[in-house]
């Protein structure tokens, strides 16, 4: 893949904040149509490796290149967002656009504001403050934030932790649809049958990538063992890898 | 009864002290907002410590106050943000290490080498006798310069206070907004000292930005409700100063906290939850990098 069809490459990329790297000699193209999730343990690396991706993180070793003027967005993990901040999901997302100088929005940046957050159903909730949002509206409202930088590359935080099941599934069905509109999506996860399975193609990792490929080549009894650090059953279900809840089996989560 | 209430008015010392008092309500209000928001709220207190040292030391060579103290109050400021931001110690820590190193050397020189401005005394606790008109324009100045940079940086300011890590990755140059608030912090503390003190000057910058988190859950408004009643708290306690003798800045505080218990016994309990994690604005903390 040439610099021009990726838009972020990391090649042989070892970082960490003290002695011991928490990521080492991690190689990963995010290409311009990629839709990726990367699993692994808490502790894996996952978030050092999206920092990486984002160029908040500088590797130790290796390089990370971008291609000249990508736009990226970065949803956050809902658990980390201080929910008694004083906004409305109208100003949260209008944050975006932060290069007009005065604070009041132009009609242009109204509208616009308005038709993302239609655009992801939350339409009527813009005067709401964002603490009054269900998690599945919070992260909608992220992704409208997102997306009103009209980014080629969104990254996701754990996007479906603390949503339930049908902001789950509809979340999934949302960016399989930006994604096929041409928006490049990298996300984590915890979640192998909710998330993980769904995905086009995955990225296991622990410290460095132990496997990438469809969820058949990545959820399979050997690369799960090797990831998690515990034997862990899968079973294919219409075709479809299905990873065994086994209490106390590593530090992963499943559902179904 | 309105004779005796209009008396101090007759005063221009007074007229310039309660000016200065609700400018500097004023002013604290607004920029409490950021800083409360950010959970830098002993920063005020720290800050207006380690300026004591600059003023100290600014009489002692001969530099003029705004001068000597603004410069020694940005370094400070700065060198706190840089320390917070990179994690390797706590906000609270690094306020505390850099502002009472600060203040104790003030301490030190004043009682080495005596001082030429305000006395001891007026410096801690602030004093209506000690304003000049010269405090007055340079609070107006202050005041002005401070209403610019958040209007023309408000969108910035209010991206890398609720989310830095990701306004960074957003185009918001977050370490150039940091420090423009932190320049105007120091200002607005160091023009506000004369009347309010060294040791008050922080819960003018706390106390109208938490009772006007409690009124409301918009940004805007509560902008505009903290500046309002910093100013009106200037008002009402430069006026309890000057009829019960007692320091200016302790009653603007008292007066503040009179404001926030009566807004906590009307609001009640459910709106000062909305504050128990005015500073965790760390929507993007597990992005941020901890010190190497």
């Amino acid at each position: 893949m040439t610099i021009a069809e990726h838009l972020v490459r990391i090649e042989k990329a070892t970082f960490g904040y003290d002695a011991s790297p928490v990521l080492e000699d991690v190689t990963l193209t995010v290409g311009s149509r990629d839709f990726i999730g990367v699993v692994g343990p808490s502790g894996s690396g996952k978030t050092s490796l999206l920092r990486l991706l984002l160029g908040t993180a500088t590797p130790q070793r290796g390089t990370v290149s971008r291609r000249p003027d990508v736009a990226v967005a970065y949803v956050p993990q809902l658990e980390t967002v201080n929910w008694n901040f004083p906004i409305t999901v109208f100003e949260c997302v209008l944050m975006a656009r932060s290069g007009r100088i005065l604070p009041w929005p132009t009609r242009t940046e109204r509208a616009d504001v308005s038709r993302v957050l239609d655009r992801l159903g939350i339409g009527a909730l813009a005067g709401r403050h964002i603490r009054e949002l269900s998690g599945g509206q919070q992260q909608r409202m992220f992704i409208a934030r997102g997306l009103l930088r009209r980014p080629q590359l969104l990254l996701m935080d754990e996007p479906t932790t603390g949503v339930d099941f049908t902001s789950r599934h509809e979340m999934l069905h949302l960016l399989g649809e930006l994604n096929a509109e041409g928006v490049a999506i990298l996300l984590t996860t915890h979640d192998l049958n909710g998330v993980a399975a769904h995905l086009p193609r995955l990225v296991a990792l622990h410290r460095t990538v132990i496997a990438v490929g469809t969820p058949r080549d990545v959820i399979n009894g050997p690369v799960l063992e090797r990831t998690f650090g515990a034997p862990m059953q899968v079973l294919e279900h219409l075709g479809m890898p299905v990873v065994l809840d086994r209490h106390g089996a590593g530090d992963h989560r499943t559902s179904a | 009864m309105t004779a005796a209430l209009l008396d101090p008015f007759s005063y221009a010392f007074f007229v310039k002290g309660i000016s200065v008092a609700i400018l500097a309500g004023w002013l604290c209000g607004l920029i409490g907002v950021y800083i409360t928001l950010r959970g830098m709220s002993y920063i005020g207190h720290g800050l207006s410590h380690a300026i004591f040292g600059g003023f100290a030391a600014s009489s002692l060579i001969n530099v003029n106050y705004y001068l000597g103290a603004g410069v020694w109050g940005l370094a400070s400021a700065l060198a706190i943000n840089k320390v917070t931001r990179t994690r390797r110690i706590g906000a609270d820590a690094a306020i505390g290490v850099i502002t009472t190193s600060s203040f104790a050397l003030g301490v030190a020189l004043l009682t080495r080498y005596g001082n030429k401005g305000p006395t001891f005394d007026a410096a801690l606790f602030g004093s209506i006798i000690g304003v000049s008109a010269a405090d007055v324009w340079a609070l107006a100045g202050v005041t002005a310069f401070t209403a610019a940079v958040i209007l023309l940086n408000y969108r910035a300011l209010l991206f890398a206070t609720f989310a830095p890590e990701v306004a960074d990755v957003s185009g918001v140059r977050v370490a150039r907004t940091d420090a423009l608030l932190m320049l105007v912090l120091s200002l607005a503390i160091l023009a506000s000292l004369t009347v309010i003190g060294v040791t008050l000057v922080a819960a003018t910058l706390v106390i109208p930005a938490v009772v006007a988190r409690m009124l409301t859950d918009r940004f805007s408004r509560m902008l505009w409700l903290s500046s309002l009643i910093g100013a009106a708290c200037g008002f009402v306690g430069m006026n309890l100063s000057y009829h019960l003798d007692v320091p200016s800045g302790t009653m603007i505080v008292l007066t503040g906290a009179a404001v926030f218990t009566v807004v906590l016994s009307v609001t009640g309990g459910r709106r000062l939850a909305r504050t128990s994690r005015l500073g965790a604005s760390n929507e993007s903390a597990t992005l941020v990098a901890p010190a190497r």
